[in-house]
């Protein structure tokens, strides 16, 4: 393989398995800090021990997620330095605002947190948690900008064979860049509140704790009903800026060959990207696409045919992605519906609980699959319509590269097994018992 | 141009806050094995910079952003031509960042041991590479007019850069020593002033080697032979790491630590003014090199980023400071007994 490829490869084998823990992050933290928040206003032990118990899991997860992400940030150098060389006047710049401003305020207040228990007031502790709630979010809004400027390149130009800034305000504004945050941090949103309900699910079950993991479930579930309805909305906006942007991702997405008005959306269709045609259609609502996307039902959509063949992405795997992702999005929306009527008799309502134990994985397969949109749809293009990707790698060794991608595979592999155990262990594990009433409160032994 | 050496200058000052502040992280993690003889020990000693290695590591995340903004030829050509090097750094730092989270999470004699080796590992190896990378930039790197390395991992080890990293490892070494003593009672603290007390002439006799040996293998001294003002710089860092040893004397640890991170940020110096312009200078042609003028962004990001810096950095530097001053004082064994603790 040459390095173009197997870059490719490492770069998605690292962000994709970044991406396992970034949703998990954001997500948990604000729910942590609601937790917290109750607590302080309340002062019910209870909330303090969700706060603890979830906070320790949100912990483990944290630290894959930093470690993870330290790759990343230099591999734009070390696997696509001609990209870098290229675009760094913009990108670079996006990226180091994301460091500056929110990478520090996330990693030092993560550490107050975690051993700031006794050191601060109750209040200052919970606000605190808020802090890395928001920086999380503050560097999923610039890393986010930068990804989106990938796909939609604004406010630059072309000056000594480099794209120059000329716009900041366009890049930071564009439509883009907005829908494309409020997305992923909606599905962010989700993948915690599914986290919470699934382990939730399992403990009441089990008729474990049950006041306890009632509350957790709660709190989750309005969470989650918000969000997997505003996923689904912004997906669909995104779909629009998409079709404006990318029509060869939104061609590709829907597996549409021919240029055609009244567009039609099918329930399933398998790409035969030799013979430029769909082997299999099943299901065609006529006209849907052309709605969703330009809002009229007999406006013009530009088939795959429309564009040549080395410009077009790879057609099956951004069409399955996108339809698995949509599906599941219309999934979790679902299942909030039938969990918010179902909310005062959880316990009493054990295939719901088994439903939503089972769902655990949904959310991070569904994040990943619209990644794999995103960014396998941008193809062959690394800058949409400016870079092609096989211009972008840098000119090492491909055996370097195969090196350090065996190295992330098998490090990664063990990290995950590790994460994946520990987190199941505690999860399980369930929380703390509530210390008798006139003992030593805060101060149990640490488990090892 | 004058933003590019302003650039150039706060892109020194982020390294050298990088390696003045996760220094003594891997200072730490690399005297662990031989200090920290009981699990009680390791577990002060990891606590001992638990609430503060992450946000110090950020420091090496924003030199590495600010390298792409402000020079991204720089960051290109620099870290795909030490490709293996880099990599090998970035693992290690995985490494550690976890083993910390993971090594208390089960009670098993095994478990923690695997992550007792990963803690020096991981801290072990960046320590040496930094030095290794940082020596071979101010060597000269043998990269053609296209950017193209033409060497190896092995092209790095060549004596210079091997004596830069054990440069770096003993100031490392000295600043996590001491950072121990400041935090450690009893027994634990005897043995980290004890450490540190050794190490100090060993320290001297690498930086003296260092400053000759950089005669010889590098044009560092040229800008302070053009600007005899800037010798000011080496005068203080060697006086930095005689104030070390005047404090171990007087058991003064905070003082002692202090004066050894002027020695990091003024050793980091040290090769930042012999280096400018030059960023990464080629040792095969003198016009292939890289420098602040010739790799940098348009003037317009260099100006937003300069905003950016200006306002963010010191605000960032206020609420370490916080921190670092929020978690000041001894851990004790006692301590240990808090289920926040590591
Ligand atoms: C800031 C930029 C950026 C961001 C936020 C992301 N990516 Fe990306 N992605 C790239 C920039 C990029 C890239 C550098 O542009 C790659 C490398 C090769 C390529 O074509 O695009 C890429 C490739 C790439 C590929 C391989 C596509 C292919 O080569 O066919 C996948 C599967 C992903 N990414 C997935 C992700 C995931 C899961 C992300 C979540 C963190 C993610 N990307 C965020
Ligand atoms: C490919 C581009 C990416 C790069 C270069 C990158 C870089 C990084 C780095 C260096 C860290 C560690 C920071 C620390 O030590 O605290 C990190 C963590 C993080 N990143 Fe990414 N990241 C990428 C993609 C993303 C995306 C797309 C998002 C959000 C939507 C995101 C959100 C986060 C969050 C929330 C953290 C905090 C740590 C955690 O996840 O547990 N990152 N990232
Ligand atoms: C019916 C619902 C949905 C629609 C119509 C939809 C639409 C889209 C579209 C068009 C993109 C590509 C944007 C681009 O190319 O940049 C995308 C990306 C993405 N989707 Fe969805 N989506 C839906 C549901 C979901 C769900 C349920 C999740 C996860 C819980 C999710 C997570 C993502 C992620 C993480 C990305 C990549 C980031 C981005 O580009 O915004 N989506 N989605």
């Amino acid at each position: 393989m040459d390095v173009v490829m197997l870059s490719r490869l490492q770069f998605a084998t690292a962000t994709m398995f970044h991406f396992l823990f970034v949703p998990f992050t954001l997500g948990l933290s604000f729910l942590v800090a609601i937790m917290e928040t109750k607590y302080v206003k309340t002062g019910d032990e209870t909330y303090l021990r969700m706060t603890k118990f979830w906070g320790k899991l949100f912990l483990i997860n944290f630290a894959l997620g930093v470690v993870t992400g330290i790759t990343l940030e230099f591999q734009f150098g070390t696997n696509w330095s001609r990209y870098s060389a290229y675009v760094g006047d913009i990108f670079g710049s996006l990226l180091a605002i994301e460091a500056t401003v929110a990478f520090f305020l996330e990693s030092t207040l993560i550490g107050v947190w975690i051993f700031g228990w006794r050191k601060l007031s109750k209040k200052a502790h919970a606000a605190v948690m808020w802090l890395v709630a928001f920086a999380g979010t503050l560097s999923a809004v610039w890393i986010l900008i930068a990804n989106a400027w990938m796909q939609s390149p604004v406010g630059y130009t072309i000056r000594d064979g480099r794209a120059e800034l000329v716009d900041f305000f366009a890049i930071i504004t564009q439509k883009f860049a907005i829908l494309k945050f409020i997305h992923t941090v909606s599905a962010a949103y989700v993948l915690g509140a599914f986290f919470v309900m699934g382990v939730s699910a399992y403990h009441l079950l089990r008729k474990k704790n049950i006041e306890f993991f009632t509350r957790s479930f709660r709190i989750a579930l309005v969470f989650g009903l918000i969000f997997s309805f505003i996923v689904v909305i912004i997906g669909d906006l995104n779909g629009v800026v998409v079709a404006e942007k990318q029509p060869t991702k939104l061609a590709a997405m829907e597996s549409l060959w021919e240029t055609t008005t009244r567009a039609p959306v099918y329930l399933f269709a398998l790409p035969d990207e030799e013979n430029e045609r769909n082997k299999i259609e099943i299901g065609a609502i006529p006209g849907l696409l052309s709605f969703l996307v330009f809002h009229d039902i007999n406006a013009e959509v530009k088939g795959l045919k429309a564009f040549p063949r080395e410009e077009r992405p790879p057609v099956l795997i951004t069409s399955f992605a996108f339809k698995g992702m949509v599906g599941l999005g219309f999934y979790f929306a679902l299942v909030m519906i039938i969990g918010w009527f179902k909310r005062n008799r959880l316990v009493d309502s054990p295939k719901f609980l088994k439903l939503m134990l089972l769902s655990i994985p949904l959310p991070y397969i569904a994040i990943e699959l619209g990644w794999v949109v995103a960014e396998v749809g941008r193809q062959p293009w690394i800058v949409y319509g400016l870079m092609k990707t096989s211009d972008a790698a840098s000119p090492v060794a491909s055996s370097q590269v195969l090196i350090s991608l065996i190295a992330f595979i098998l490090v990664y592999g063990l990290l995950g097994a590790v994460g994946f155990y520990l987190i199941v262990k505690y999860a399980k594990k369930g929380p703390e018992p509530a210390p008798e009433a006139g003992s030593e409160a805060a101060a149990e032994p640490a488990a090892a | 141009m004058v933003l590019q050496t302003i650039w150039f200058f706060l892109w020194g000052l982020l390294w050298a806050i990088f390696f003045m502040t996760d220094g003594f992280d891997f200072g730490i993690g690399t005297l662990y094995p031989f200090i920290g003889k009981s699990d009680e020990d390791k577990r002060i000693m990891i606590n001992s910079i638990g609430p503060l290695w992450d946000g110090n590591e950020v420091w090496l995340i924003t030199a590495g952003g600010v390298t792409f903004a402000a020079f991204p030829t720089v960051y290109a050509v620099m870290f795909s031509s030490l490709y293996s090097a880099l990599m090998l750094i970035l693992f290690s730092l995985i490494l550690r960042g976890v083993s910390f989270e993971f090594r208390g999470k089960v009670d098993d004699p095994r478990w923690r041991k695997i992550w007792d080796t990963c803690i020096f590992i991981g801290s072990f190896t960046p320590a040496l590479l930094f030095g290794v990378a940082f020596a071979n930039i101010f060597q000269g790197i043998p990269i053609d007019q296209n950017g193209l390395y033409h060497g190896t991992l092995l092209t790095l080890l060549n004596p210079y850069g091997l004596l830069g990293g054990v440069l770096f490892l003993f100031l490392f070494l000295m600043h996590g020593a001491l950072w121990l003593a400041i935090k450690s009672v009893g027994e634990l603290h005897e043995r980290a002033a004890s450490i540190a007390n050794k190490l100090w002439p060993l320290e001297v006799g690498v930086v003296v080697i260092f400053l000759i040996w950089s005669k010889f293998s590098t044009k560092l001294y040229d800008n302070y032979l053009a600007h005899p003002a800037f010798f000011l710089v080496i005068l203080v860092t060697v006086l930095a790491l005689l104030g070390i040893k005047i404090f171990l004397v007087q058991k003064a640890f905070f003082k002692a630590w202090f004066a050894s991170a002027l020695t990091i940020v003024g050793a980091t110096f040290y090769g930042i003014i012999g280096l400018y312009p030059n960023m990464f200078p080629s040792s095969i042609n003198a016009r292939f090199s890289l420098t602040a003028h010739n790799a940098s962004s348009s003037p317009l990001t260099l100006k937003i980023m300069l905003i950016v810096v200006v306002i963010f950095i010191p605000i960032v530097i206020g609420y370490q400071i916080w921190a670092y001053n929020l978690f000041k004082g001894k851990i004790t064994p006692e301590d240990l007994t808090y289920d926040e603790a590591y």
